[in-house]
């Protein structure tokens, strides 16, 4: 009953006893107040004897003077951050790790500092890390709170540090659905990018957390991450990125998309989000930047003209190459292709109607047009002429009546192709 | 019946879901002062409810305002249940009920509940209206106005200084009634909370009678603390210092008048070494009482230890017959009075007259329990907190209580008449219990004081008094006020090094601050002695004699590393000395803090010698050698490290004052009145010289070794216990307010003293290491009022709690400060030998005004020149040059600005400051409150006291474990703790805590049942602070102002 039974054999059948204060306040927890009713002060008469006595094993036990650290805190008026400890622990180490990361780190002989003192800080620093976490997943009730007073540039700090996230994580989990599932694989991934299991939860948790967050809401997407989550700019935008890629559950994990980084994806989502959804073109309506135009997905059938009537595919490939003739590098194998390549891109058009087709747009895009380039050398200003002019000359095309649901395509298609053109 | 209070409850926000259901709250307010309860409407389904309720009306009783506490508490609505609480607010409305304090309380306060702590936010107006109360009669003491400051604040002049108050109340802890049995923890955590509450206010309205009785408006110095006796109950008892403070009105009209321990006064001390001087010898003195009378016919009488540097002294006349005058009217001023004693650690100039020493006494008491139970029935009704005076129960509780301190202090007092004072300054009392068994310690330090402060007299009159006596010089308090023919016990005596007339001790010994006047060399350093004693278990009696015969030799042991800690330094005085004994089953620990300084006023220390038992052994008196060559490289290192280079002043210019200086004359020792029954003994090193260390045994080499072992600080850092760093004076305004807490279990039972000793010391040192490399950041910077707390919870449990504040300050200045008074003076003591009378006061007047600031030199130069500069007139001086040098610094700040981190939040915090007054918006960000253990905000003016904040907590868990085990548990609680005190202070409208500290934190665990509990007292006062750089440009027409006047009033005066 003695809390000093801890750890030791409490066969000695002593009563239950300590300081008064200590013994009183142990009934408060141990469901024995109820007990003691009928005999008020029993409890407290029979302490008395039973304090002397000391288990025999105690002093077997623990042989050698040493003494253990019970309780080791630290508390400022102005919480203390360290950004160092900060990065550690975001990075998912353990107290342990960071102290042995920060030994190497030759802080020992810069401070003259002992072990036992990195130990000590950087358990106080995890402690009020963990506690701020929970701030951390609102971040407006980190601005709100009284119980830590941080000066608003290191909360800021603390903000965009627990929401940035690793390139090779994200690029793992980019556009895939962000669920119980997804997060089953963490392990994996974890193994994989070398990313601590703890971190990848972090990140995991974050997407989630954001994802949920603004899922419904109308207004811009990134300003509403903005808004709910104090991040900066661009990081905003690149949730937003994430938070759509999620939404729309675009393939990023195949092969032949390893070449792409974030941040290509990123410019494409920014694209998309600006021209493709239901924001893009009436902003007064049902707001929402996280889904695609349906009713624009379905217009985009109307683009298979280009590719299925005939003439209008000669027409288009003759202004081109007129257009582009001496001024590409490539233009024999422009020739060659273009029929290939418009049929590409206006195919991927026309099957957005897909949600699956959806998904596979940028392995499609790859496989269609970026990969045959590739293989033909095309310099990218070359492709950019190309593109410019492919998609300017169907403004030229009499038979074509779909003119700006053909700007509102390529517009767009053209900034992520030449994105996704690299190797 | 004379107030209404008025109450308004807005909104809520970030409440915490009670229905899982709706993932929502259906909370509503209920309001309650006294036996009135309002209630809000319940606001459905939302975690940030607006209630905007009407304006809640109480009319009551003033007394009733001073006692009771304002109850809010946050309900979540249930129709098929009872209510759950969600957690309470407890306002303090005190500070509404004085006319200059806070005149609304409005803001976002923390909702606490014990067991789940802050749970949300509710924002609260409240509101006074309050009625003249004629009558004569009348029990409450509305008006009063309390501070925790030790000295006087910033923007008050004192009028008359009128004493000691002292006052207690007894009650029954809640936690130890019947009903506790079948009440949850929450209740019964909330009903302790509640009568503390209720107790404190009780006993500040009690205090504040007395005051009125004394016909004085203020309380200085106000401490008050809990003892937890357990089953005897809880008594809840305060001392303070009554005065008449005067507001003054315009900040630039109090700095002459008005010396707190404020930044700028303190600077003005720089670092002044003896211009020449007397040399000798030694000697501090320690007077201290153990007597211990135990209850119960059981009394155990102890030696009262008059505590000496050594033995010997010899006598001077000079100073006599105007020693006596002053005595006598001093003595008439304050024998009216039953305790001369003064809460204050700093002083209004020349309040000051001559410091004696410490004067502390202890006594060991056995806890009563009561018998009654009726006793008990009654306070465990719910509505019975309105206190029942022990007395209705028991006729002797309050009187025993009262007894015991009373005669303590007795003995205090009788120990200062001992030393030739009058007067106690920075008295304090304490307590240490386990179990039943109490050991009560006051101490202070043995003053003479002027008389004018005390009686009507304006501090005017005082100045010119000065002016008349030209006493109060900067080593005035130096000076023995007892008689060299009857010291009190032997000591060492020299002419002053200063002023070369009067007698000074070597060494001296205080619990007060170090005044602003003092000339000091170098800088100060915290200075620790940490002791343990192992003792047997027993019961009761037994338990009180063992502890009781314990005591001296602790006081002895504590006193005599002190020493030798401070002769290691090479310093030569002690100050904010406090020694806390605390008391354990099975052990007694002993902490001594001060801080050390070189006086110049004192004589230079002499080094520590080593003595082997058996010199003709060759190897043992080759290891002796080389420790003795360890310890002077130590004094060396420290002396170099602490810059403190004195002039080297050779015996034969000042002529050896004292006749026969080694001769080992024993003088009798007045003997203490009170002490009938108890025997004096003299432990001081009797015949051997004080500072031989005889290494006799393994016990004399364990502490010759932990005495190197203290390791200094870090380069950069400077610690102390005072209000702030002697030698330092160019703080920047980042400071960091912190709490640390350490327990560590000792893993064995055969513990040997030695081992134990060097358990403690490990504790200590590695806590200080600690804190040194976790504010690193903030280097240049110093640790001020350092201050720990040892306590000792279980068996083989000991806890240390220290609370300090960083602040940081510029390397460079302190540097040039330092160096160049000490190139002049060294100048000035090969040329100006003759001139002994005046030199001193020239010295301290040039050199003040030259060094700090050489742009305003000539400027200042010419004031001086002005006259001969008597001393008096210095201070007026000093104080408008501090005004310049203020100016100086915030000018200087601007450019330093960059390298000040970005960590510092005052910009956002002061705009928010600014715009206070519309109530702070859901929008806003939190305004930032500084705390600080401090008097004062560096960098900053304390423009108006809003009122005391005295707070009390319960903290409890039945989930250690998924709280973070104890660590998490208490480091989320402190940080809880301080964010309701800044919350309470901002809603009064302030922008600052200062004279922080945290008088209690008792914390128990249970691991094996996964709960653990708490329990925090706090006070400060909630303050208003301006940036000086938001002042300048207030100030920049006043120097000049401030500049005629007090030139002017030079020129009158000579």
């Amino acid at each position: 009953m003695r809390r000093m039974d801890k750890g030791v054999s409490s066969k000695s059948p002593r009563k239950s006893g300590h300081t008064p204060f200590l013994r009183k306040w142990s009934y408060a927890g141990s469901g024995c107040r109820e007990r003691n009713l009928g005999t008020p002060g029993s409890g407290l008469e029979a302490a008395r004897p039973a304090r002397a006595v000391l288990p025999p094993a105690r002093a077997a036990a623990a042989p050698g003077v040493a003494m253990t650290s019970e309780l080791d805190i630290f508390v400022g008026n102005t919480t203390l951050i360290d950004e160092d400890v900060y990065r550690l622990w975001l990075d998912g180490y353990s107290v342990t790790d960071a102290v042995a990361l920060r030994v190497r780190s030759g802080i020992l002989e810069q401070t003259g500092a002992t072990a036992a003192v990195l130990q000590s800080d950087t358990m106080d620093h995890y402690r009020t890390f963990h506690m701020l976490e929970r701030l951390l997943h609102a971040p407006p009730k980190l601005l709100h709170q009284l119980i830590f007073q941080i000066p608003p540039s290191r909360q800021a700090l603390l903000i965009e540090r627990y929401y940035a996230f690793d390139e090779a994580f994200v690029r793992e989990v980019l556009g895939k659905k962000l669920s119980k599932g997804t997060k089953k694989d963490l392990d994996d991934i974890s193994t994989k990018t070398g990313i601590t299991l703890k971190s990848c939860r972090r990140q995991f948790d974050n997407f989630k957390r954001v994802f949920k967050v603004v899922e419904e809401m109308r207004g811009s997407l990134v300003d509403n991450i903005q808004q709910h989550f104090l991040l900066s700019d661009r990081l905003a935008r690149d949730y937003a990125a994430i938070v759509f890629f999620a939404n729309n559950r675009f393939e990023t994990g195949k092969k032949k998309l390893q070449y792409l980084s974030f941040g290509d994806f990123a410019f494409c989502a920014e694209l998309m989000i600006q021209n493709w959804t239901l924001g893009a073109v009436d902003s007064q309506m049902d707001d929402m930047d996280m889904d695609l135009d349906k009713e624009f997905l379905q217009d985009l059938k109307e683009l298979k003209v280009l590719v299925a009537d005939k003439d209008l595919l000669d027409l288009h490939k003759s202004l081109v190459c007129t257009a582009l003739r001496g001024k590409l590098g490539v233009f024999s194998e422009m020739e060659a292709n273009f029929k290939n390549l418009s049929r590409g891109l206006v195919n991927v058009a026309a099957k957005l109607t897909h949600n699956k087709d959806v998904r596979d747009l940028f392995v499609d895009l790859v496989e269609k047009f970026v990969e045959p380039c590739r293989s033909d050398h095309w310099p990218l200003s070359d492709v950019r002429f190309f593109l410019n002019q492919y998609s300017a000359s169907v403004h030229s095309l009499d038979g074509f009546r779909h003119q700006a649901l053909w700007d509102r395509y390529m517009g767009t298609l053209r900034g992520c192709l030449l994105r996704l053109y690299h190797d | 019946m004379p107030g209404k209070l008025k109450v308004k409850i807005v909104a809520g926000r970030h409440l915490p879901v009670m229905d899982r259901a709706s993932d929502l709250t259906d909370a509503f307010v209920e309001v309650k002062f006294g036996n009135t309860t309002f209630k809000t409407d319940v606001y459905l389904k939302s975690l940030n409810p607006q209630w905007n309720s009407e304006w809640f009306k109480f009319e009551v009783d003033d007394e009733d305002l001073q006692d009771e506490p304002l109850q809010i508490t946050v309900l979540d609505h249930d129709t098929y249940s009872a209510n759950d609480a969600i957690g309470k607010v407890y306002i303090d409305i005190d500070p509404l009920l004085y006319s200059e304090a806070a005149t609304v309380i409005s803001g976002w306060f923390p909702i606490y509940d014990t067991i789940h702590g802050i749970r949300g936010e509710i924002n609260v107006v409240v509101k006074v209206d309050l009625f003249n109360d004629l009558n004569r009669f009348r029990q409450s003491s509305c008006g009063v106005k309390f501070f925790c400051t030790t000295s006087i604040p910033k923007c008050y002049r004192a009028v008359i200084i009128h004493g000691f108050v002292e006052e207690l109340v007894v009650n029954e802890d809640p936690e130890y009634q019947w009903i506790d049995r079948i009440r949850t923890p929450r209740a019964s955590n909330e009903a302790r909370q509640r009568l503390i509450s209720l107790m404190s206010g009780e006993l500040q309205r009690k205090i504040g009678l007395k005051v009125l009785e004394m016909r004085g408006n203020a309380v200085v110095g106000y401490l008050q603390c809990f003892d937890l006796e357990g089953e005897s109950g809880l008594v809840v008892r305060a001392i303070g210092t009554a005065c008449t403070l005067d507001k003054l009105s315009s900040p630039a009209a109090f700095l002459p008048a008005c010396n707190s321990p404020s930044k700028e006064m303190k600077e003005s001390p720089l670092v002044h070494p003896p211009s020449h001087g007397c040399r000798s010898t030694h000697n501090s003195p320690i007077h201290t009482a153990t007597g211990s009378r135990l209850t119960q016919n059981f009394s155990v009488s102890v030696p009262t230890l008059i505590y000496t540097g050594m033995g010997s002294g010899s006598a001077g006349k000079e100073g006599g017959p105007f020693k006596a005058l002053l005595r006598q009217q001093t003595q008439s001023a304050l024998e009216q009075r039953e305790f001369p004693f003064f809460t204050l650690t700093a002083f209004p100039p020349g309040f000051l007259v001559h410091v004696g020493g410490v004067v502390s006494a202890r006594s060991v008491k056995l806890l009563d329990r009561i018998h009654n139970p009726a006793f008990v029935g009654i306070m465990g009704n719910t509505r019975s907190y309105k206190l029942l005076d022990w007395n209705s129960f028991n006729s002797d509780e309050p009187e025993t209580r009262d007894a015991w301190w009373a005669e303590i202090r007795q003995e205090i007092k009788s120990h200062a008449k001992a030393l030739g004072c009058h007067a106690v300054v920075g008295y304090s009392e304490s307590t240490s219990i386990c179990e039943e068994v109490c050991i009560l310690s006051a101490s202070g330090t043995a003053a003479v004081l002027n008389p004018r402060f005390l009686q009507d007299g304006t501090v005017e009159g005082c100045l010119e008094q000065r002016l008349e006596e030209n006493l109060s010089t900067r080593c005035g308090f130096c000076h023995i006020p007892y008689d060299e023919l009857n010291m009190p016990f032997p000591a060492h005596l020299t002419y002053c090094y200063n002023c070369r007339k009067q007698k000074v001790p070597d060494v001296l010994f205080t619990t007060i601050d170090l005044p602003t006047d003092a000339t000091v060399i170098g800088k100060g350093c915290l200075i620790q002695a940490r002791l343990c004693r192992l003792k047997k278990k027993a019961q009761a009696e037994a338990n009180a004699t063992a502890i009781s015969n314990l005591l001296p030799f602790m006081e002895y042991e504590v006193h005599t590393q002190l020493m030798n800690k401070l002769k290691l330094k090479g310093m030569n005085a002690l100050f904010g000395l406090r020694i806390q004994i605390t008391v354990g089953e099975n052990m007694l620990m002993g902490l001594a803090s001060a801080t050390g300084v070189y006086l110049a006023a004192l004589p230079t220390p002499g080094g520590i010698q080593i003595a082997g038992k058996t010199p003709n052994d060759g190897s043992y008196e080759q290891h002796i050698s080389h420790m003795q060559k360890k310890i002077n490289d130590t004094i060396a290192k420290n002396k170099e490290l602490y810059e403190i280079n004195p002039p080297e002043i050779s015996e034969e210019i000042i002529g050896s004052p004292i006749p026969e200086p080694r001769q080992r004359s024993r003088l009798l020792r007045s003997q203490s009145e009170s002490s009938d029954e108890v025997t004096e003994l003299d432990l001081s090193h009797g015949k051997k010289d004080a500072f031989v260390l005889e290494i006799d045994d393994t016990d004399a080499m364990e502490d010759v070794h932990s005495l190197l072992t203290d390791v200094p600080p870090p380069s950069g850092f400077y610690s102390c216990n005072t209000e702030i760093m002697p030698g330092i004076n160019n703080w920047t305004s980042e400071i960091q307010m912190f709490t640390s807490v350490r327990v560590i279990r000792l893993s064995s039972l055969n513990l040997t003293n030695q081992a134990l000793n060097k358990n403690f010391n490990d504790l200590c040192e590695n806590l200080l290491k600690s804190l040194y490399f976790k504010l690193r950041s903030m280097i240049p910077c110093c640790l001020c009022h350092v201050n720990f707390t040892v306590s000792l919870p279980e068996d083989e449990l000991i806890q240390v709690t220290v609370t300090a504040v960083a602040i940081t300050f510029d390397k460079n200045q302190a540097l040039q400060t330092t160096k160049t008074p000490v190139e002049k003076s060294l100048q000035r003591a090969s040329t100006d030998n003759e001139e002994l009378l005046q030199f001193p006061l020239e010295l301290c007047s040039d050199s003040l005004h030259s060094h700090p600031f050489p742009p305003v030199k000539e400027h200042l130069e010419s004031a001086s020149s002005n006259s001969g500069i008597p001393a008096a007139q210095r201070d007026r001086c000093s104080s408008w040059i501090e005004l310049i040098k203020l100016k100086a610094q915030t000018i200087r700040r601007g450019s330093i600005k960059t390298t000040v981190t970005v960590e510092k939040a005052s910009p956002v915090g002061d705009g928010n400051f600014r715009n206070r007054s519309a109530p702070p918006c859901a929008n806003s960000t939190v305004g930032v409150v500084k705390m600080t253990p401090l008097s004062f905000i560096p960098g900053a003016k304390i423009t108006k006291y809003l009122g005391i904040i005295n707070m009390f907590f319960i903290r409890e868990t039945t989930s250690l474990r998924e709280e973070g085990g104890v660590s998490g548990f208490l480091h989320a609680f402190i940080a809880e703790v301080f964010a309701m005190v800044r919350a309470h202070v901002a809603a009064l409208g302030g922008n600052a805590v200062v004279s922080y500290i945290m008088k209690q934190c008792v914390f128990m665990e249970n691991p094996n049942k996964n709960q653990a509990q708490c329990l925090i007292n706090v006070s400060g006062d909630a303050v208003v602070f301006v940036r000086e750089s938001d002042l300048e440009v207030v100030s920049s027409q006043q120097p000049t102002t401030n500049c005629q006047s007090s030139c002017t009033e030079g020129e009158v005066t000579t």
